[in-house]
């Protein structure tokens, strides 16, 4: 196997002890730092030519929010990484117990195209704060960024503990026969599922990270306006080559009517009268995917935009309005630049449309009335959930981000990244003496023993009065 | 698939609702204590019919420690199940930002034979208060205790949500053919094989999983220690359910001096507790099946017979019995013996005990004996294991406030206390803004610019704590 030398080494370099003392996580994890300041210029210059990234996005998705976990992690490290002390019963009062948090090993974060550095070095950050030696593996799509981050990451990282790996598909599944301690995936759901079988023959735990519909309600009392804004933004941002774009919208007839003039606006504020020449407005990642996406323009009826262009692999801001469930567009993922409208009759409609669906990485509710949002929420089942807005519960770093059935599982950001590549070991330390204490559990057995046993150790149930 | 109708059943009635409001948690909870109670006796019987489980450890594995999960569950329920609220940043301030603790739908418990209510139960209790519906499989090789759950639970719990599913090895594979939103999967590790195949059909569903496995549980034996309570603490350990405990201490690593002080002291300790003939014992259990025994009893030649030995193929009983001077290459050490059989490998010292364990997959527990806390330490720091006992065996899954799971090939995930709870709980991160107060979001829309970019930075932008800057 290609990788087995490399996973070797990392193993000895585990095994060694190297990642274990807070100073060197630190160390590490200040070095990351330094790259997202140093190298800037070389991602937004990647990112660009990869998926014609505007800067402002990159420098948002790219630097600050992965300096904003960097941040966090450095800030709370030393909390995170002791011992947790927990509650104890009678038996055990003399005694210490706690929680370790013992690293896995060496592990594998797997990333995509779309935010290329961001989807890697967020659980990077986690992995390496966590204790543990790590394989990156960028995708092979985004080239620009994989060379930039193959050539440059060793100048910052310890190359003993952490390497990068670049592979295509046929690669990557040799890669995935070794023994890794964890896997940490972010891509789509049919490759989710090969990590996960080939996680399985070893007993490697998993975080998967997949994808999507995600549904975006609007119900008829809103202010339409903000709801466009907002809509667009999170459907329209890196051309919509994101996983948790708004995929489509559910509304009424009347309220379709209302939104289209709406976004409209909005494209035309965000992008001017022509998309194609605004700095601001990025491009399809890869011929294939250019492809793909244009294919889904055939469905229903082209209400705003719908040009493209093959060569700059430009897709405009479009809405769809006049869709069948049968239509290619609402079968995949988009992950482009199109919104697909879709009309039904009330909440309880949207409701059913969304709950007879594979359960998305998110849903998202506009609405005036606080009641409607918290009933799509209450009565529907995702990953994550915003109401009134798009894309900003990834942004703050105390909510857990992940998915639910097909669109993924487990959780990150923030703390949470940190518990994914953390092992919580259980510990008990007891007396070498006081053996009196024990005596009551060794046989012969007696049912007075048991009386005392049981009065030692058992936990009632509060607040039920028992009345005489 | 024979189970498609059965899940279908459990999906509508997951699907209605039903599950959701606290007080039908509650109540179904409280049934599941009223199942404890009220057929406390059966379940005695039935385990000791099973693998001649002494009523003692029965009721305090398979009722005491349930009850005090239940308990524990009831007295917090309303509190895990609540939306907690998160920090937020400048932002979000105005904002609601909260964690929605949500059920995963309809999940699949399947529990193995050696503590066989224990371990479809704890799970369950953190099924049923997370919101789900549930399917039960328990193990088919604890034949009495199986038919009682499938005859009995039905009366207790409501049987739209909670279904018990007899089934064999072919079966519980076309069990697994259908989708589930969580599958959590006790076994043994001497067939690290089925869990792999768990894991392997949840693949295909990206269906998570908890696997609680097991493997070779060390136990280290330093030269400073109370010879006559280690050997009672690890005779306990070892002999209690005849061995058939994941988490018993599986062999003993220490200097040969202290092998040489430890081997009368486990005499002593066996007699204490079993007697001169611990067949005759009431406090003793036997093995619960033939293929089981004939499994373990070849396991007997390895090292030297020092204490024990005897067997009997009738019975199922194999006597509590330790083996010296055992290689890492005897058959004792090739496999979990999950019987009672302790051997003891001789070791240097601490170092190469270390290494001993770091050589071999990562347990289930590790156990280090000393009177010597930093000792104690440097087992526990050195290592790798699912939990960790220092001076002690078995204890540390009693207390519901550690988290008990494996790592490796000892498994994945863990439970107990709120950690059922929230394995069975999807956390979903959620925030509710203002439909309103839209100059706030202005800043983040095209077209973009330098200018705007260094406002949306500073509102977002968390600091590094602590550096001060020296001008």
């Amino acid at each position: 196997n290609p990788y087995a030398g490399l996973v070797s080494r990392l193993r000895a370099a585990w095994l060694s002890g190297k990642t274990r003392p807070m100073e060197y996580r630190v160390a590490q994890l200040e070095a990351l730092g330094r790259f997202l300041d140093e190298k800037k210029q070389e991602i937004l210059e990647a990112t660009a030519l990869d998926m014609g990234k505007p800067p402002f996005e990159a420098e948002f998705s790219e630097i600050l929010l992965c300096k904003n976990e960097l941040n966090t992690a450095l800030n709370n490290l030393s909390h995170w990484m002791k011992d947790e002390h927990v509650d104890k019963n009678l038996v055990t009062q003399l005694d210490s117990a706690f929680i370790r948090k013992d690293p896995y090993g060496v592990v594998l974060i797997i990333a995509p195209w779309n935010y290329p550095i961001h989807v890697f070095l967020v659980p990077l950050i986690g992995a390496i704060a966590a204790g543990n030696c790590v394989i990156i593996k960028p995708s092979e799509t985004s080239k620009n960024t994989e060379r930039l981050v193959a050539e440059v990451l060793s100048c910052y990282l310890d190359n003993d503990c952490y390497a990068v790996v670049t592979a295509g598909t046929q690669e990557t599944t040799r890669l995935l026969e070794n023994k890794f301690d964890y896997i940490f995936f972010t891509g789509t759901s049919s490759v989710g599922r090969i990590v996960m079988a080939a996680a399985a023959k070893h007993l490697t735990p998993v975080t998967l990270e997949l994808g999507g519909k995600n549904p975006c309600y609007v119900s008829d009392t809103c202010d339409v306006q903000n709801v466009a804004r907002r809509v667009a933004w999170g459907r329209f941002f890196n051309a919509g080559q994101t996983c948790i774009a708004p995929d489509y919208v559910l509304c009424s007839a009347k309220m379709q009517e209302k939104l289209l003039p709406a976004l409209r606006k909005a494209i035309a504020d965000f992008y001017g009268p022509n998309p194609q020449e605004s700095p601001d407005f990025g491009r399809i990642v890869g011929d294939k995917q250019f492809q793909q996406v244009q294919a889904l323009l055939h469905s229903g009826r082209v209400a705003i935009g719908g040009q493209t262009d093959e060569k700059e692999r430009y897709i405009a801001p479009t809405v769809l309005v006049d869709l069948q469930l049968s239509h290619p567009i609402m079968k995949e993922e988009i992950f482009g630049p199109i919104l697909p409208i879709v009309t039904v009759a009330n909440v309880d409609e949207a409701i059913d449309f969304i709950n007879s669906r594979e359960r998305p990485l998110v849903v998202y509710a506009f609405s005036s009335d606080d009641k409607v949002v918290n009933q799509v929420l209450e009565r529907t089942s995702s990953g994550g959930f915003c109401g009134n807005d798009t894309l900003m519960h990834v942004t703050l770093t105390s909510l857990p981000f992940g998915g639910i059935g097909s669109s993924g599982l487990g959780m990150y950001h923030g703390k949470f990244t940190f518990d994914t590549f953390t092992h919580h070991r259980g510990c008990l330390h007891r007396n070498m003496g006081r053996e009196a204490l024990n005596a009551l559990r060794y046989p012969p057995y007696s049912r007075q023993k048991l009386g005392v046993v049981r009065a030692a150790s058992e936990v009632k149930r509060r607040g039920v009065c028992t009345l005489l």
